[in-house]
């Protein structure tokens, strides 16, 4: 009705679907619930009592787990919206946030996208022609090549003009395919070859572009944002450079090592980038800046709300998200450019659950337990799993973003390894202690950053094999390993006499600490199994000896081990927390025990060490051979090999040629008797020989149906 | 290593250094190292642990042991006789107190002195006073020989443990035996009389005589290993019920079977069935998948653990004697925290079937457990050689244990209920407290083409007396009609029209209805069972 719309203008986002899941739907749900908006969540059903449900006050099973029929499936997401009376769509980053069709659609259906108007998502997408706007804006490209002419010569001479080292790419595709890195004149027409063959290949399509290669490239990008009222501001820079896989791990604001000048410049080009394509909402401006030279050259922009907008809002105290509503209800950015606070310096690392020693492969699985730090106005924890949670193979294997705040750069550093070591996380593979190793390495310290960072500093960021390492790391986890013994003794003692107590005090006595002994002191051994190095191919099992002493501490030996025996005292502050005392040096620690196929997991944070063990659960059931039944009748008169009618019966199928390999267990024949078909198996791995019997035949019981021989 | 610690383990006691403490420490040292280095050094290269360490892993962990008469046989006999050659003591075991009696294998080769049976008989006692289980570590070579006569004929001699393990077990108080070593003569008792027992694979022998005896007597040479070991045992001769890989595989069973002792012992008399847990989990696989479990085809058999997997809490099941007459399934498990004995077919019953079945209904009869029966019952096995091991009385047992056992009992028929196996398992006729079927259920006293067959043999024969001719046309055309009568009158909704049942469920709520006929089931004081003569 011509009323609605009227008031669709006018009145404020009173209720936002966000179209998307895990920690950004989290994120965005907490500045709604502030602005007393209220939230709908959208889920697949990998993610049905997913916390980014749980937060929502509504939520809307959009399709089974694949992305493509869920969180990327627009008609459903239109109708969840419409179903629950939605005003708006929050597309968060990823999955349709820089679909320049949804965000049309949304407009068609009367709902307000948050986000950039979608002729600057569509002009912003397309490589090329971003170029070409960027050029007529005066926003400074990679030198290069990009024109229609492709005769070799007239190439070359381009790239004498550009000067080597030459970049070649294909025009079309991407994913590196058909790129070529030229360093100079006598490698270039092979080169120019070898990549319009591929390109051809791959794409159909065989015309390449010409770059400037830059050997020692920074990653910055600008936030921007831009309000409808053609008002465009910068909240300056963050450094992305430390990458992995093509993927951002650790990203900071302000860059480090940079000159206000320069940051003023890159600010002004990332605006004008921005005005160029008529923008509004938050956006990133991404520029690659060549170390050497100090020049930098536009790359793309990102039309979203990235995954790293933390940082950023650290250093200028801004809520980003809330921003995004203001401007998509009409309002006016709220600050100028000059009003923009620049305060402090923010790091944002990435936790992965992932493999890091297998090429950073994802990782799956269950948060058998999750403690992250505790936040602050300093230290913020974007997560969107809880523990008990399965991070799934169907998205991103992010389980949380640790955002931390200092006075500057090294305030900042402090807390952020601080914080990494305090970061618990069990069940799954994760990228933490690689974190913590990028975070305290001198050339990140020092600022040092650029994006062949983690290629170029491999050496120490991967390897710690030398003996003085070893020595040191082993003798930490036979101390990780003491110290977890006694901590894991304490904690199950705790929950026994919670679980027999039963108000009964006498019974209770049962589970006195130190456990009661005639004459002499319980004590109990217990097997741990320690990874050596962190790929889990050489591991060592450590055999410990636990001996609960009178005065109620516990005395541990390591055997097959020259180290001394440790007493530890132990003190139990509350869930997996304990304190504990050894060698005259006391200290916190947490313990986390799940158990996963028969295995117990204990998990153990000590100073700057986690060491996790593995201790063999005593198997239930004896897996043991043959269940079938075997009459008590003697079977000794037959030849070894022989296969007999366990009854008397039909047999309805002979499953097995004469001469036939079998497998141990194999059926072989079926045989009919007493209303039911027996499957007679092999008793052992061979070849059938002997073969008595056809289907159809009636057999009387220990009748030798066939024998298996091993030749 | 281990015994260096063992040495500080006694020291980081604090002694006061009065002379008498001295000495009781002196002599506490000795007897905790056994029976000498030597022996114990043998011990471990068998990966047998001592006494006091077996204990040690039985017990909840961490939970203190109440030791009894640490120091018998001290300066008692010319040899020295460290703990008696005996450890026993009070210890719990998921929360439940239990009575220790663990042979010291190494001292004197775990034989029994005369202070050896002393020291047993008094721990037998005290349990027997206190109502607690017993569990025997038995390793042990028997009687001492030549003191046989301070140990064999009196009283309170080496018969009277036997006499005790019966009286205890008639009490209600669990014997349970885990043999750990040898367990030979009189010994081979303790786990022949036990509820329950457990043998390791490789170390656990039980026999009436040694090979050494068994060569003398009859000149038969054999390994103590096929004699009385662990998979004769376990699978032939019954006498055993759990199977153990290694020593701490047979002491986690040990625990396990405590843990589903429940309503034994001295708890019986309090309260009834409401030892369940407050918490539950659910089975872990789909119950809608018991829809398509049983086959429509009554000829395909199908593993009747794939049922009990998905009406249990958690899909735990503890089975009994799992490798023994193996076409019969038993075992313990919750359903919706109560405790039940399950009971379900794996193919016809054999004589050994039947007398695993008879044990297990005992078992849950003493402890108050309920049961629950899944019939997927042919038949017992008939033939010439089956007849011949007496299945008829084997059979008869099982009936007996199933008539007498006052527990409540719940039957769902889910494949088919023929003849005898449906007595067994307890079919209508032996009053289960509900009994339901699912749609794939076929009752009958046979099957439709075995009646046909015997009764067209008997119309032949009247017929050939007659002198009258019987076509193969005529023959076929009798035995379709008996077929048809038969399916027709086999069909579960031919019974639940008769209200030969309680009603026909859909699979996929046998769970539901297992625990809502089982909280119905409940009294508040049990009954007890009393059986009538077992044809042995």
């Amino acid at each position: 009705s011509p009323d609605k719309t009227e008031g669709n203008r006018t009145r404020s986002i009173e209720k936002i679907l966000i179209a998307n899941r895990g920690e950004i739907a989290c994120r965005i749900m907490r500045t709604s619930k502030r602005l007393g908006i209220r939230t709908v969540a959208v889920y697949s059903d990998a993610d049905e009592g997913g916390l980014h449900v749980k937060s929502a006050d509504e939520a809307v099973r959009i399709g089974p787990p694949p992305a493509r029929s869920s969180y990327l499936n627009a008609s459903a997401i239109i109708q969840a919206a419409h179903r629950t009376g939605a005003q708006a769509i929050h597309p968060g980053y990823g999955f349709m946030s820089e679909s320049a069709e949804f965000a049309q659609l949304c407009e068609a259906e009367g709902l307000t996208f948050i986000g950039p108007p979608a002729s600057a998502i569509r002009d912003m997408g397309d490589k090329s022609a971003s170029k070409r706007i960027m050029e007529a804006a005066g926003v400074p490209l990679v030198p290069g090549y990009h024109g229609n002419e492709q005769d070799i010569d007239f190439l070359k001479l381009e790239a004498e003009k550009i000067g080597y080292p030459i970049l070649i790419k294909p025009t079309h595709g991407g994913g590196g395919k058909g790129m070529r890195i030229v360093h100079g004149p006598q490698e270039f027409v092979e080169s120019i070859l070898g990549a319009q063959r591929e390109a051809s290949a791959s794409f159909g399509i065989s015309t390449i572009l010409l770059e400037k290669y830059i050997t020692q490239p920074r990653h910055i990008e600008v936030q921007v944002f831009g309000d409808k009222h053609g008002n465009v501001l910068h909240l300056y820079e963050r450094d992305c450079s430390v990458q992995r896989r093509h993927q951002k791990i650790i990203e900071e604001a302000p860059a480090p090592n940079v000159l206000n000048e320069f940051r003023s410049h890159l600010g002004e080009a990332a605006v004008s980038a921005a005005k160029a394509v008529a923008y509004h909402n938050a956006g990133t401006v991404e520029f690659i800046v060549d170390t050497l030279s100090g020049q930098f050259y536009f790359m793309e922009m990102n039309t979203r709300l990235q995954v790293e907008h933390p940082v950023t809002e650290m250093i200028v105290g801004q809520d980003l998200v809330e921003w995004q509503i203001r401007v998509a209800n009409g309002e006016p950015l709220p600050l100028t450019q000059s009003e923009v606070p620049l305060s402090g310096h923010a790091f944002e690392a990435r936790i992965y659950a992932e493999n890091v020693p297998k090429g950073f492969l994802p990782a799956a699985g269950v948060l058998h337990y999750y403690h992250p730090v505790p936040g602050s106005p300093t230290v913020r924890v974007e997560t969107g799993v809880e523990e008990g949670d399965t991070v799934s193979m169907h998205y991103d294997p992010m389980i949380a973003k640790l955002v931390v705040w200092g006075e500057n750069r090294d305030a900042a550093l402090v807390k952020l390894k601080d914080c990494l070591l305090k970061f618990q996380v069990a069940g799954l593979p994760t990228n933490i202690s690689f974190l913590q190793k990028l975070a305290n390495h001198w050339a990140f310290e020092s600022g040092q950053v650029e994006t062949h960072f983690i290629e170029h500093f491999k050496n120490d960021l991967f390897v710690d094999s030398t003996d003085a390492i070893a020595e040191e790391t082993s003798n930490a986890a036979k101390l990780g390993a003491s110290l977890a013994a006694a901590c894991v003794c304490r904690q199950e003692q705790l929950a026994l006499k919670d679980n027999f107590h039963g108000g009964d005090c006498l019974h209770s006595l049962w589970y006195a600490h130190p456990p009661f002994r005639v004459h002499h002191s319980a004590r109990r051994t217990m097997e741990l199994e320690w990874d050596v190095d962190s790929n889990g191919i050489d591991s060592k099992l450590l055999n410990l000896v636990v001996t609960y002493q009178s005065n109620g501490n516990y005395l541990i030996e390591i055997g097959d081990s020259d180290s001394p025996a440790l007493e530890v005292r132990v003190a139990h502050l509350g869930h997996h927390d304990f304190r504990v005392d050894a060698d005259g040096l006391s200290l916190d620690v947490s313990l986390a025990l799940y158990s996963k196929d028969h295995v117990r997991h204990i998990h153990i944070w000590h100073g700057n060490n986690h060491h996790h063990f593995r201790q063999t659960i005593m198997h239930k059931q004896s897996t043991d051979d043959a269940t079938d039944h075997k009459p008590s009748f003697e079977m000794a008169s037959h030849p070894k090999g022989s296969v007999v009618a366990p009854m008397a019966g039909l047999v309805v199928k002979v499953l097995v040629n004469d001469g036939q390999a079998v497998e141990d267990g194999q059926p072989v024949l079926v045989l009919e008797a007493m209303k039911m078909e027996h499957v007679v198996k092999a008793p052992c791995a061979g070849y059938v020989r002997d073969l008595r019997v056809a289907a159809g035949q009636q057999v009387l019981d220990t009748t030798v149906l066939l024998s298996i021989k091993n030749d | 290593m281990l015994r260096a610690s063992a040495r500080r383990a006694i020291s980081s006691i604090q002694w006061r250094n009065s002379q008498p403490t001295l000495q009781r420490r002196g002599y506490c040292l000795g007897v905790l190292e056994g029976g000498g280095s030597e022996s114990v050094r043998r011990n471990r290269s068998r990966n047998k642990l001592l006494p006091r360490e077996r204990v040690d892993r039985l017990l909840d962990p961490g939970s203190s042991f109440l030791e009894l008469s640490q120091l018998a046989g001290h300066d008692l006999y010319d040899e020295s006789l460290p703990s008696g050659g005996i450890i026993t003591g009070i210890g719990p075991v998921h929360g439940r107190l239990c009575m220790f009696v663990a042979n010291d294998p190494t001292v004197k080769g775990g034989t029994y002195y005369p202070v050896t049976v002393k020291k047993h008989l008094r721990a037998q006692e005290i349990a027997s006073q206190c109502k607690l289980p017993c569990i025997y570590l038995v390793d042990s070579g028997g009687a001492n020989l030549p003191r046989q006569a301070d140990v064999f004929p009196d009283r309170d001699n080496f018969g009277r443990i036997f006499y005790n393990q019966a009286q205890m077990s008639a009490d209600g108080i669990p014997q349970i035996a885990l043999v750990l070593g040898s367990c030979t003569a009189g010994g081979a008792y303790i786990p022949a009389m036990a509820d329950e027992s457990v043998i390791v694979k490789g170390n656990g022998t039980v026999f009436l005589a040694g090979p050494p005896l068994v060569k003398a007597a009859t000149g038969e040479e054999i390994s103590a290993e096929d004699l009385g070991g662990a998979n004769l045992h376990c699978k032939i001769s019954g006498v055993s019920d759990h199977f153990a890989d290694d020593e701490l595989h047979g002491l986690a069973i040990g625990r396990h079977i405590v843990k589903n002792l429940h309503m034994a012992g001295k708890q019986r008399a309090t309260n009834s069935l409401s030892s369940s847990l407050q918490d539950y989990q659910d089975p872990l696989y789909d119950e809608r998948e018991l829809r398509s479990i049983a086959p429509t085809d009554h000829k395909q058999s199908f593993d009747i653990r794939s049922v009990i997997a998905r009406i249990v809490d958690g899909s735990e099941f503890d089975e009994f004697k799992k490798l023994y007459g193996s076409t019969l399934v038993t075992g313990f498990a919750r359903i919706f925290g109560q405790p039940v004995g399950i009971i379900g077919n794996n193919g016809i019953l054999f004589t050994e079937s039947a007398l695993k079945g008879a044990h297990f209904i005992e078992l849950c009869a003493q402890r108050n457990i309920p049961l629950i029966f899944l019939q997927n019952i042919t038949g017992f096995m008939v033939g010439s050689r089956s007849e011949a091991s007496g299945i008829a009385k084997a059979g008869a047992k099982m009936v007996m244990a199933v008539s007498c056992a006052k527990v409540p009992k719940v039957t769902i028929i889910v494949g088919g209920s023929f003849g005898a196996g449906n007595y067994g398992m307890c079919g209508r006729a032996y009053s289960p407290n509900f009994l339901f079927l699912w749609p794939t259920a076929r009752i009958s006293v046979m099957g439709g083409n075995q009646a046909a067959g015997v009764l067209a043999q008997i119309e032949r024969s009247t017929k050939k007396r007659q002198g009258v001719e019987w076509s193969q046309e005529e023959e076929d055309k009798f035995k379709s009609k008996v077929v048809e009568a038969y399916e027709r009158e086999a069909s579960p909704y031919f019974s639940t029209s008769r209200l030969w049942d309680d009603g026909i469920i859909d699979p996929a709520d046998t769970r539901k209805v297992v625990g809502l006929c089982l909280s119905a089931s409940v009294k508040p004081v049990p009954d007890d069972t009393k059986y009538g003569v077992f044809r042995m």
